[in-house]
């Protein structure tokens, strides 16, 4: 394979960048988490080149890479539980709503 | 040309333009189904560099797992998880300033830093190397991180059951 490990880099800062982007301008428990997890799977795209391309002998990276993977699954899976009882107490998932918490 | 690249091109082509339209579309339903697509293209990376277990656990977890508890959230919300409501233009201009001056600082960081990256040697990870070394308990194994892994999944599960239960 003759991708230079730069090009993959530069694909993951874009697409966590975009995750930035949408992280600031969705207004929605949803679309906010959406965001989330772009930037969640542009941080794992890293740690897996970042071990194929240095240290191919090794493993950390990919295991690292494994664990993220974990723990964005159950930061979801508690995210989705918060957001299912914002919507029943406050039948939206505006983030307009939500204004106890604000400051 | 070489055929790595030519892959290459098309899955970050598929993964930047399902990207945009999953934080820009107005539809949830919508911005999920993208999502899924960004997902499948991170997955094909994975099994561009060969780490196919990895692959398998991102489309297991991630495109298996995660986007169905998003599809399932959408259809459970129903109405209200349509964007009515715009952003306004302040916050717009707001968000793609911090973004373009990260993404262009990242990218200038990424080509002028030298990686010392040895050659690609294409070789992927056996599978009983892989066990053995999430399973060792010595030097440069992972049992400890593992254990703490599946706790983690344990009390994420105990935890989400707890909040969303109905009183």
């Amino acid at each position: 394979m003759n991708i230079p490990a730069e090009y993959l880099l530069i694909l993951s800062a874009v697409l966590f960048f975009i995750g930035v982007f949408g992280f600031f301008t969705r207004r929605n428990l949803v679309s906010l988490l959406i965001s989330t997890e772009m930037m969640l799977n542009a941080v794992d795209i890293n740690f897996a080149v970042f071990n194929a391309y240095c240290h191919p002998g090794h493993l950390e990276g990919y295991i690292f890479s494994l664990f993220g993977i974990g723990v964005a699954a159950a930061e979801t899976a508690v995210a989705i539980a918060i957001i299912i009882n914002v919507y029943r107490n406050f039948h939206s998932i505006h983030i307009k709503r939500l204004k106890n918490l604000k400051y | 040309m070489d055929i790595n690249l030519i892959i290459f091109a098309s899955l970050a082509f598929v993964m930047i333009v399902a990207a945009l339209f999953a934080v820009t579309s107005s539809r949830i339903m919508r911005a999920t189904t993208e999502l899924l697509f960004v997902l499948f293209g991170t997955a094909g990376l994975y099994f561009m560099l060969h780490y196919t277990f990895l692959g398998a656990a991102q489309i297991t977890v991630y495109a298996g797992g995660i986007v169905v508890m998003f599809i399932f959230v959408v259809l459970l919300i129903g109405k209200g998880s349509v964007d009515v409501t715009q952003t306004s233009l302040r916050r717009y201009l707001a968000g793609t300033a911090v973004a373009l001056t990260g993404m262009v600082a990242a990218i200038y960081l990424i080509n002028t830093t030298d990686f010392q990256a040895v050659n690609f040697t294409g070789d992927g990870v056996e599978m009983k190397e892989l066990g053995m070394t999430l399973m060792g308990t010595g030097k440069y194994d992972f049992i400890l991180p593992f254990e703490v892994m599946s706790v983690l999944l344990l009390a994420c599960t105990v935890g989400a059951i707890m909040i969303a239960r109905k009183k």
